[in-house]
């Protein structure tokens, strides 16, 4: 396998560039929709439910469906995977996000209420704050679950080392469906283990913080 | 049976004083014995030791003519009946089910299990038509209390290790169960031990009482005695400075009358205890009281000077 | 919808071959995860290793791990089914740990206290009530493991995914949707059956109502 990688640096690398591409792309805006929304969700509550119910639909759709039902409606390439990884990111950190602000303990929030905080303070002062762990092990669920998932962007030609797997299998090129494998293999792991790294420091950083 | 506890200790590991030391205590065959002293004097240690759910470190523990230590716990077990204070009834089993816990265990057969369940429902007060086939959660806490004393009396085991078991109710249903539990365990002679921490419900339900510190027996004696001549100053601030009242609270006025009726004609039942009389003479302002029975016929009465002597006096019975 | 309407037979064919993978799947995870998982609520130590590394399988991408077999299990069924099992493993193991470790010591004192010996409390009282969590766990895991098998058709091991599959490489755009969709339908009917199981356990265990 490493003999493959040393053999065939270009392919590999492009490889692994478009599946960061994809991957961080994806999860941005993931970001972009999913903490805004959240927020907003837990102010209209009926909305929530409604939003909840489609989102819960949308964390049982397999992977790989969601992937190719872009085929009819964007056809193949980067920008439909990329869509299709944003829809299958979204519910992970949407449902942390609402829940960790809807279970901050009610009663600190009603005492902030009562010295006189506004309803935006409360959201940036309170709520977002203490909701930060649970809302950052979303982030970290949705940053594996994409990554993890653009490798199969390769089957509606996004490119991605799940290409190699894919070449690797139809060329009979073992080497190459092993790189590609044992590459994003260890890619979700360190995206795994970064973030989980990552979320140890920041509820250290918070739990410091709050005196 | 008789239970025996010879220089009975436990030591939990890392901890320097022993939970219990050196514990000698023996309870005659059907009396109820109150195990009660502060948090930490090693009560509950040393009831659970009787049942082996914690293991003693030295000593013999001897149930009926059986040395407990040398037994199978869970064989044991299945013939000591047994009720913690949260009760512990299974959520997932009907109350039929939790009842015939036991003697399930001990393989009964079915119309065996299931009369024994409808006369141990009917002996604690509940309907087994309405309640054999309900959940523990459609049940108020006064009587999941009852289930537990019902499940612990199915097999009819001949010894009963309580502990706290009215401590999760409110005091008033308390006060009723202790009374009816009592009766039921009189007239079924078991060998009880109680672990509580309430006084009040120590002198009413046990026939002795032992009193720990420390992991050590303080003092071992009827409630009365125990009332009248505590053993030392740390037992006589543990039975509280009311002490005195409290021994009036164990006699019945009907079994304390002297010949004679109140000048003026002031009555009271005869099943107040001294203490209640006491209460309202002083309400009154009245020197006596003539005591009625059940038929309100006058059996006798009570003065405050009899009241006095009594409670001066040293330990009867 | 007419190739569909012509060859539901095939369709349902590919349904029935993925309920196989993921149910003979689900059945291994439950026979060596809920062994595991009671030893985990047992002992800590042990409970870390065992999570860390199906933890670690359940990280790796689906194809990856497909692909990672193929040199020693070759293609088929069974490598697949190996692969399921790896997946549901973690679930299944941490949900059976938490719901035993979740039970209320009371419950359990008083089961020791009669007289439960270890084997009888483990199944008449601690494996009941850790049902509603365990049920929990399979729904996670069923869902998973759809997923999971749509992408196992890449090693011939049949399936919806076959269908899907099949549709990219003719460009047969009907044939790539009623994939997608069936297995999506599939996902969210196993999803949702386990919700109302769930819910129904709980129910029915509920120590206050």
């Amino acid at each position: 396998m490493a003999g493959w990688i040393a053999a065939n640096p270009q392919i590999f690398v492009v490889a692994l560039q478009n599946h960061l591409w994809l991957s961080g792309i994806a999860l941005v805006a993931v970001l972009l929709i999913a903490l805004p929304l959240g927020l907003v969700l837990t102010r209209q509550r009926g909305l929530a439910n409604a939003a909840i119910a489609i989102v819960n639909i949308l964390r049982t759709v397999p992977s790989l469906a969601l992937l190719v039902i872009m085929l009819p409606l964007l056809g193949t390439g980067f920008l439909p995977s990329v869509v299709a990884l944003t829809l299958y990111g979204l519910p992970a950190l949407l449902l942390n996000n609402y829940t960790g602000l809807t279970q901050v303990d009610a009663e600190i929030v009603e005492a902030a209420r009562g010295q006189g905080f506004s309803d935006r303070q409360v959201m940036t002062q309170i709520e977002i704050p203490l909701a930060l762990p649970v809302i950052f092990a979303g982030i970290r669920t949705a940053a594996v679950q994409i990554v993890s998932a653009a490798t199969l962007a390769a089957f509606i030609g996004g490119g991605g080392l799940g290409e190699l797997i894919t070449a690797g299998m139809a060329n009979f090129n073992f080497p190459q469906l092993v790189a590609g494998a044992v590459a994003v293999a260890v890619l979700a792991l360190a995206v795994e283990v970064g973030f989980a790294a990552l979320e140890r420091l920041l509820t250290r950083q918070l739990r410091m913080g709050a005196a | 049976m008789t239970i025996r506890l010879e220089a009975v200790t436990k030591l939990f590991p890392g901890v320097a004083r022993p939970a219990v030391d050196a514990l000698d205590l023996t309870i005659e065959k059907g009396q109820v014995c109150v195990l009660i002293g502060p948090s930490g004097c090693g009560k509950t240690t040393t009831m659970r030791m009787v049942n082996r759910l914690i293991e003693p470190t030295s000593g013999r523990i001897i149930v009926g003519d059986r040395d407990v230590t040398k037994a199978d716990p869970v064989e044991l077990r299945r013939h000591i009946g047994y009720v913690i204070q949260q009760i512990g009834l299974f959520p997932h089993m009907t109350i039929a089910q939790n009842v015939a816990t036991v003697p399930k265990l001990l393989g009964w057969d079915a119309a065996r299990i299931k009369a024994r369940s409808e006369e141990m429902l009917d002996l604690v007060g509940l309907d087994p038509k309405l309640y054999l086939s309900r959940y523990p959660r459609h049940l108020s806490g006064g009587q999941r209390q009852r289930v537990g004393v019902a499940r612990a009396l199915a097999a009819d085991p001949p010894v009963m290790l309580m502990d706290e078991p009215f401590g999760a109710v409110d005091p008033i249903v308390r006060g009723r169960l202790q009374e009816e539990f009592l009766g039921i365990l009189k007239r079924l002679s078991k060998t009880v031990i109680l672990v509580t921490h309430d006084i009040d419900e120590a002198i009413h339900m046990g026939d002795v009482v032992a009193i720990m510190r420390d992991g050590k027996l303080v003092q071992y004696d009827t409630p009365d005695r125990l009332l009248a001549a505590p053993a030392n100053d740390f037992v006589a601030d543990f039975v509280g400075a009311d002490r005195a009242l409290r021994r009036l609270s164990l006699v019945r006025a009907a079994d304390a009358v002297e010949p004679g009726g109140a000048s003026d004609g002031f009555s009271l039942p005869g099943s107040l205890s001294m203490r209640s009389v006491l209460s309202a003479l002083l309400a009154e302002g009245r020197e006596a009281a003539t005591i009625l029975g059940e038929d309100d016929q006058p059996l006798g009465r009570i003065t405050l000077a009899a009241i006095r002597a009594r409670g001066a006096g040293t330990a009867l019975s | 919808m007419t190739w569909a309407i012509e060859n539901y037979d095939r369709l349902l064919l590919a349904l029935w071959e993925h309920i196989q993978l993921v149910g003979v799947g689900l059945l291994i995870a439950l026979v060596i995860g809920v062994p595991l998982g009671v030893l985990s609520a047992r002992r800590p130590r042990f409970a870390l290793v065992v999570l860390l590394v199906s933890g670690a399988l359940y990280t790796v991408p689906a194809l990856a791990i497909f692909a990672l077999l193929i040199p020693y299990l070759g293609l088929g069924f069974w490598p697949a089914i190996v692969a399921l099992v790896a997946y549901a493993l973690l679930i299944i193991i941490r949900n059976v740990a938490t719901g035993l470790r979740e039970i209320s010591p009371d419950i359990l004192d008083a089961a020791n206290g009669m007289g439960y010996g270890n084997w009888r409390l483990l199944f008449a009282i601690e494996l009941p009530l850790a049902l509603p969590v365990i049920i929990a766990g399979v729904r996670i895991a069923v869902v998973t493991q759809v997923s999971v098998a749509t992408v196992a058709a890449f090693i011939n091991a049949g399936g919806l995914g076959d269908i899907i599959f099949q549709g990219i490489t003719q460009d047969f755009g009907e044939k790539v949707v009623v994939g997608a969709v069936a297995t999506s339908a599939l996902a969210i009917f196993c999803d949702e059956s386990l919700r109302r199981v769930e819910n129904w356990m709980r129910a029915n265990q509920a120590e206050y109502i």
